[in-house]
């Protein structure tokens, strides 16, 4: 497998870093590969830029960040702004429509959206929009597997909400891109 | 019920990974005070230091948590502290103290962007000098520098059981990045692991002095508190008693032993990763993160065709002088990239004995753009 860059971008709180946990530990720990995840905040906890990104490779990782990204998810107009100019030709962005909503795609990148927010919200909780990107981007690349996502996702939340977040998943993976 | 050790395979974070070495390695008092990037030590320690029998005190202020570290080590359990430079700065003056008075005790230092609060979220590798002379006197340290989650537990086991054979705090200077990286991470059972416990004496409380050196050995031999022994201990030159002795006999003894309990056991205490340094044209003299940050820039020189060595010191102090000196007889140079402005470069400087030494400074809050890295091991290759 070609070595994956991820970088999952939006503001404090919206579970950015939660996001890259999970997608490093269905690398790591379920679909048998590595992956080395690293994060990168201001000093506000919410409300602030928030990015944090995973590197998957079968082979050993050494650099560990990711300056040139296969794979971006937006979750914030600002995230999109800043990032957009580190994604890869035929790199993948993901992206939140209803948060990012000047879009200027051109055709060297992939461009999927799903109103991931605004579905987490018709589910009665908008924290789970992170889990509904989730499952969008295990079916729109090639990040994890579905099963190694599912468990990951059950092992990283409260057991109480484990129902909550595998709905939003599934939510997420069924959805047709925007 | 108390909670073992933790044993598998997890995704976890390398602060967390820290903590977790050191309930293995019998670690059971944390004294400290939180700061960014070292924070999650102490989180981590707090919620489990109770559930296998231990104890955690935040404290007003790093002078203080240094302090109880001294303090629980004496009285006889594995201590650690875990900040980051500024707090580090307000604990030399115990570390000395510690260093004095022999106590084993892990200190870790996350590194950040300094001087001062400089980059509390961001990376740093420039207390790397104040590791090693930062408090005042002279006498031998030890610094482990991880470059990975894994290495961050495993290094930490080897602080605890570095600290305990010599008798010093021992430091892991470890830095932002792998601090907050998050990798996978096995933790063997327990009885797997090689640790070194506290050796007491088995001499009577009447034949004891608590800093005879038996022949044979670099450290003297503990004990117990509470067994009945006469203990006296000072940061004060002191004989073997304890008891200050301010003659320059003594002083030249004792500093001397401070110095050379590290010094004469460098090929126990040194570790290093070595690749390609046998055709070596250039090497490149690492450390923690940056060992991992550079290895782009190290690929870019190789595919031009430069014969490109790769040192990677996992033990910083004591410095690896003897390997340095080896390899400057039959390399061109060394380019020794790191997250501050020139700190061990100097070392390598010093024993490379006129051997083309590139220093690749960096302030913080980023790393080396891989270019400059391929760009100084050129410049290196083709120097006249």
């Amino acid at each position: 497998m070609q070595e994956l860059r991820v970088k999952i971008s939006g503001f404090g709180g919206q579970g950015i870093i939660l996001s890259s946990y999970i997608v490093g530990k269905a690398a790591a720990i379920f679909d048998g590969k590595n992956s080395s995840m690293t994060q990168a905040y201001g000093p506000e906890a919410r409300g602030g830029a928030c990015s944090s990104q995973v590197v998957i490779s079968d082979e050993e990782i050494d650099y560990p960040l990711v300056d040139v990204a296969n794979v971006l998810i937006a979750m914030s107009q600002e995230a999109y702004d800043k990032f957009l100019p580190i994604l890869k030709k035929k790199g993948i962005l993901l992206y939140d429509t209803d948060l990012v909503k000047e879009v200027q795609i051109h055709n060297e990148i992939v461009a999927k959206a799903i109103p991931a927010t605004r579905l987490a919200e018709e589910m009665g909780k908008k924290i789970v929009a992170n889990i509904v990107m989730l499952g969008f981007a295990t079916a729109q690349t090639k990040i994890s597997s579905y099963d190694a996502m599912k468990s990951s996702i059950k092992e990283s939340v409260p057991a109480r909400f484990i129902e909550l977040n595998m709905k939003a998943f599934q939510i997420g993976y069924d959805y047709i891109g925007d | 019920m108390k909670q073992s050790n933790l044993h598998g395979e997890f995704f976890m974070q390398g602060n967390i990974a820290c903590a977790e070495a050191a309930l293995s390695a019998g670690c059971r008092f944390f004294g400290g005070y939180p700061i960014t990037p070292a924070s999650e030590i102490a989180e981590r320690m707090a919620f489990r230091l109770p559930q296998v029998g231990g104890s955690f005190v935040q404290f007003e202020d790093e002078i203080a948590s240094m302090a109880s570290i001294l303090g629980a080590s004496w009285a006889g359990v594995k201590s650690m502290t875990a900040s980051s430079g500024p707090g580090i700065s307000l604990m030399l003056e115990n570390i000395g103290l510690g260093i004095m008075m022999e106590t084993p005790c892990v200190v870790v230092n996350v590194q950040r962007g300094s001087p001062s609060t400089g980059l509390p979220t961001s990376w740093g590798q420039s207390d790397m000098m104040q590791a090693r002379f930062g408090s005042h006197g002279d006498y031998g340290v030890i610094a482990l520098a991880p470059k990975s989650p894994q290495e961050y537990f495993d290094l930490t086991i080897v602080a605890f059981n570095y600290a305990e054979k010599y008798r010093l705090p021992v430091f892991v200077t470890s830095d932002a990045i792998v601090g907050h990286m998050t990798e996978k991470v096995y933790i063997p059972p327990v009885d797997e692991l090689e640790i070194i416990n506290r050796k007491y004496t088995n001499k009577k409380p009447g034949d004891y002095q608590p800093y005879t050196i038996e022949p044979g050995q670099w450290v003297s031999d503990f004990a117990k508190a509470g067994d009945g022994y006469l203990y006296h201990s000072t940061g004060l030159t002191h004989d073997e008693r304890g008891y200050p002795d301010m003659s320059e006999a003594c002083h030249i003894q004792l500093v001397n032993r401070l110095i050379d309990k590290i010094k004469m056991n460098v090929d126990d205490i040194i570790l290093l990763e070595e690749r390609d340094l046998d055709d070596a044209d250039v090497v490149v003299v690492t450390f923690g993160t940056t060992a991992r940050t550079v290895v782009p820039g190290i690929n870019l020189a190789k595919k031009k065709g430069i014969k490109v060595g790769f040192l990677r010191l996992i033990t910083v102090w004591p410095f690896p002088e003897q390997k340095i000196r080896d390899l400057a007889k039959h390399v061109k140079g060394f380019v020794v990239p790191e997250i501050n402005m020139g700190q061990i470069v100097l070392e390598v400087e010093r024993c490379a004995g006129g051997v083309l030494t590139k220093s690749l400074p960096h302030p913080g809050g980023g790393i080396h753009d891989f270019k400059d890295v391929a760009k100084a091991i050129e410049e290196v290759a083709y120097a006249k």
